[in-house]
């Protein structure tokens, strides 16, 4: 059995160093995701109004979000606000922000998908009924549109977490950030401890995420 | 005596813990129009996509101028050119063109010339009345219209047999005449065809033998003038009493 | 912005770039293969495969990028096996991707009406010509959509390669940023250089999606 270089795992508080560059990474999922979920589901029902000034500016902060990758979001929230505005914000607050507008953008675009995705005739039938607007909207339009929605947003949360590796390359202490300080720190007792440590770091990630979307895919399946 | 060409022995079928066939025993001879009855459920379709080995069976054997149709066989596919089937829903593909829907098997399983396929393939939608939609894609139909076209794809193979389930029961009323001429036309060709329908009438005008299907089995089988007129089994009369109630509401309605 | 700042480093962006859009397209290349392979199995029910295919598919969609390089790159060496670093962002990549593509591709198959096939085995196709000629086409336009995002989200996932020593744009960028504090010439030009490369692509995607699309209804 080749030395698989786990053991540093085991030594003094290493692992529970690990699961806590974990959390950093989650806490700043949870609290992107606590921003997007709201301000999203704005972002959504404003997206279908039909004002065209509204729908151009809607669009053009979605695409211009899309587009980038996110690495380079967060390089220019966190280098070019320092030389723009001479604010000295922290990795951790400038990947709250980046997540956020990023969430809150395909939060968006999912919330209008799933709005949309209700057929014409069900608002008529609604009417027909002598439903009101707002009844419709209550009773008819946000049951079917949550159906559709809720499996999408939950599986936007696995893609947040799994985006927020990202946060080291701004030098950000998370998981990734501890794992090699591991693995400096034992360098000369366990040689081997780059493999095990960062293939721990892989199952931790997954294990994170997978859950998240089993159920995601579970409740697709079910309402779909 | 005329020559059989489809023969089907001891035919069983089970799904799901049931028989949907169980024991079906038909010889189809050359040149005769055979239609199928019976109550939705009763297996007719099942029959038909078991004659061109879509279905696994459970017994039985099914064959073609003695030749065994079977589902493992290496020669299925050259079998299966042999034997042309409509299905209700068109299943035309949406990615060709009429002309390609028509021409791709004579071309990929045949390898004839694309030039001969093309125009026997438009010999045959001239005679169909939709020479002028070859270029069009199946989107661009209508029922009937995408149904005679389906009608051409099978034609174009030479089949010895022809089996059609229930094609007209997706079509609007106003389309039902356009398919049913075509294969009233086919039928005065002297084709040999299996038709399941739900087209009482155009049963009686088509059929040289009418079988009626319940349960798997059939359960009676007379020339339809017999079949209709004077049913012998208290199936067959209870069979065709629904359909006489239906027409009757329907012309209540109508006054 | 100093101009003649951004003229000096225009040259090492453009470089980057190249590196980025190629290994970029490698690695989509063999994520579109890996995704072939396994939406086959997967629809085929193969047994066994199936199963590895199955599991494949979710361990890459719910591992980031990045996690995957720093195992490939600085943890599988341990055990002997050394690999470069354009090699490793390719092959992470390709794993990455091919979960993906996989997806995406058995998405397109199961729309397909599974009596589509059976109308062109009636008609006497074999299956691997009923697959050639019915399946696939059908498939591979309804996946186009997906398959298109795919490709956007696989190069936009190339900005991690970095941080396994590969000299693509971030890498530039930070290396501009960190030594010679040219940080807005820097951003600047980090932002066209992935316009330049996502601008077409998604442009070119879309046009081939209006180009796939019949309707889809009716057959």
């Amino acid at each position: 059995m080749p030395d698989l270089g786990l053991e540093v795992l085991l030594k003094g508080k290493n692992m529970a160093r690990l699961l806590g560059g974990l959390w950093v990474a989650l806490r700043i999922s949870l609290i992107a995701v606590a921003v997007s979920i709201p301000a999203g589901l704005l972002l959504g029902v404003v997206m279908t109004w039909k004002h065209p000034l509204i729908r151009a500016l809607t669009r053009l902060y979605l695409e211009a979000i899309r587009i980038l990758p996110q690495l380079v979001l967060l390089f220019l929230v966190f280098f070019g606000t320092t030389r723009v505005f001479g604010w000295d914000l922290s990795g951790e607050l400038s990947s709250v922000i980046v997540f956020s507008l990023w969430g809150t953008a395909e939060m968006g675009d999912l919330v209008r998908g799933a709005l949309e995705s209700v057929p014409a005739h069900q608002y008529e039938s609604a009417k027909a009924l002598g439903l009101t607007e707002r009844q419709t909207f209550l009773y008819v339009v946000i049951p079917q549109a949550a159906r559709r929605l809720i499996p999408l947003s939950i599986n936007l949360i696995t893609r947040m977490i799994k985006t927020t590796s990202l946060v080291l390359m701004i030098g950000v202490v998370e998981m990734l950030k501890v794992a090699q300080q591991i693995i400096e720190a034992n360098r000369m007792s366990s040689p081997n401890a780059a493999f095990g440590v960062y293939l721990t770091v892989f199952v931790l990630y997954f294990l994170a995420c997978w859950p998240i979307s089993l159920l995601a895919g579970h409740l697709e399946k079910k309402w779909g | 005596m005329p020559k059989a060409l489809l023969t089907i022995e001891s035919l069983v079928k089970n799904y799901g813990g049931g028989a949907v066939l169980n024991g079906i025993d038909l010889t189809v001879y050359e040149g005769e129009v055979l239609v199928i009855l019976g109550p939705s459920g009763c297996g007719k379709s099942t029959l038909l996509r078991c004659i061109n080995a879509l279905e696994p069976i459970q017994a039985g054997t099914i064959s073609l101028n003695g030749e065994p149709i079977r589902r493992d066989s290496k020669d299925l596919p050259r079998l299966r050119q042999k034997v042309g089937m409509v299905f209700q829903s068109y299943e035309l593909f949406p990615h060709l063109s009429v002309l390609d829907n028509i021409t791709l098997s004579p071309r990929k399983a045949q390898r004839r010339p694309r030039q001969e396929a093309e125009a026997e393939a438009l010999a045959l939608l001239d005679r169909v009345g939709l020479k002028d939609r070859a270029g069009d894609y199946p989107r661009q139909l209508s029922g009937g219209q995408k149904q005679r076209v389906a009608i051409v794809r099978a034609l174009i193979m030479h089949p010895e047999v022809l089996l059609f389930d229930e094609v007209t029961a997706a079509l609007d009323p106003e389309m039902v005449r356009e398919v049913l001429d075509v294969i009233l036309d086919l039928a005065r060709q002297g084709r040999t065809m299996l038709i399941v329908t739900h087209e009482m009438q155009f049963a009686r005008a088509v059929a040289d033998r009418v079988v009626l299907l319940d349960e798997g089995r059939i359960v009676e089988e007379a020339p339809p003038e017999e079949f209709f007129d004077h049913p012998k089994t208290e199936r067959a009369q209870r069979f065709l009493n629904t359909l006489t109630f239906e027409t009757v509401k329907k012309k209540a309605k109508n006054q | 912005m100093d101009q003649s700042v951004l003229r000096e480093y225009l040259p090492l962006f453009r470089e980057s770039a190249w590196l980025t859009l190629r290994l970029g397209t490698m690695g989509i290349l063999l994520a579109l293969v890996i995704g072939i392979l396994c939406a086959a199995v997967r629809y085929f029910r193969v047994p066994v495969l199936r199963g590895i295919a199955a599991a494949y598919v979710e361990v890459s969609r719910n591992t980031p990028l990045l996690v995957q390089l720093f195992f490939l790159y600085y943890g599988l060496p341990k055990l002997g096996v050394r690999t470069d670093p354009a090699v490793c962002g390719v092959a992470g990549l390709a794993f990455l991707g091919g979960g993906y593509m996989a997806e995406a591709l058995r998405s397109g198959m199961e729309a397909v009406e599974p009596i589509q096939m059976e109308s062109a085995l009636s008609l006497g196709l074999t299956p691997v010509q009923a697959i050639r000629y019915v399946l696939l086409p059908q498939a591979v336009s309804v996946s186009t959509p997906a398959l298109v995002a795919n490709v956007i989200f696989l190069l936009k996932e190339t900005s991690v390669f970095s941080a396994v020593s590969l000299m693509d744009l971030m890498f530039t960028a930070k290396d501009l940023i960190g030594l010679y504090y040219a940080t807005t010439e820097s951003l600047f030009l980090l932002v066209v250089f992935y316009l330049l490369i996502l601008l077409p692509v998604s442009a070119l995607g879309s046009l081939l999606e209006r180009r796939l699309r019949y309707a889809g209804s009716g057959t």
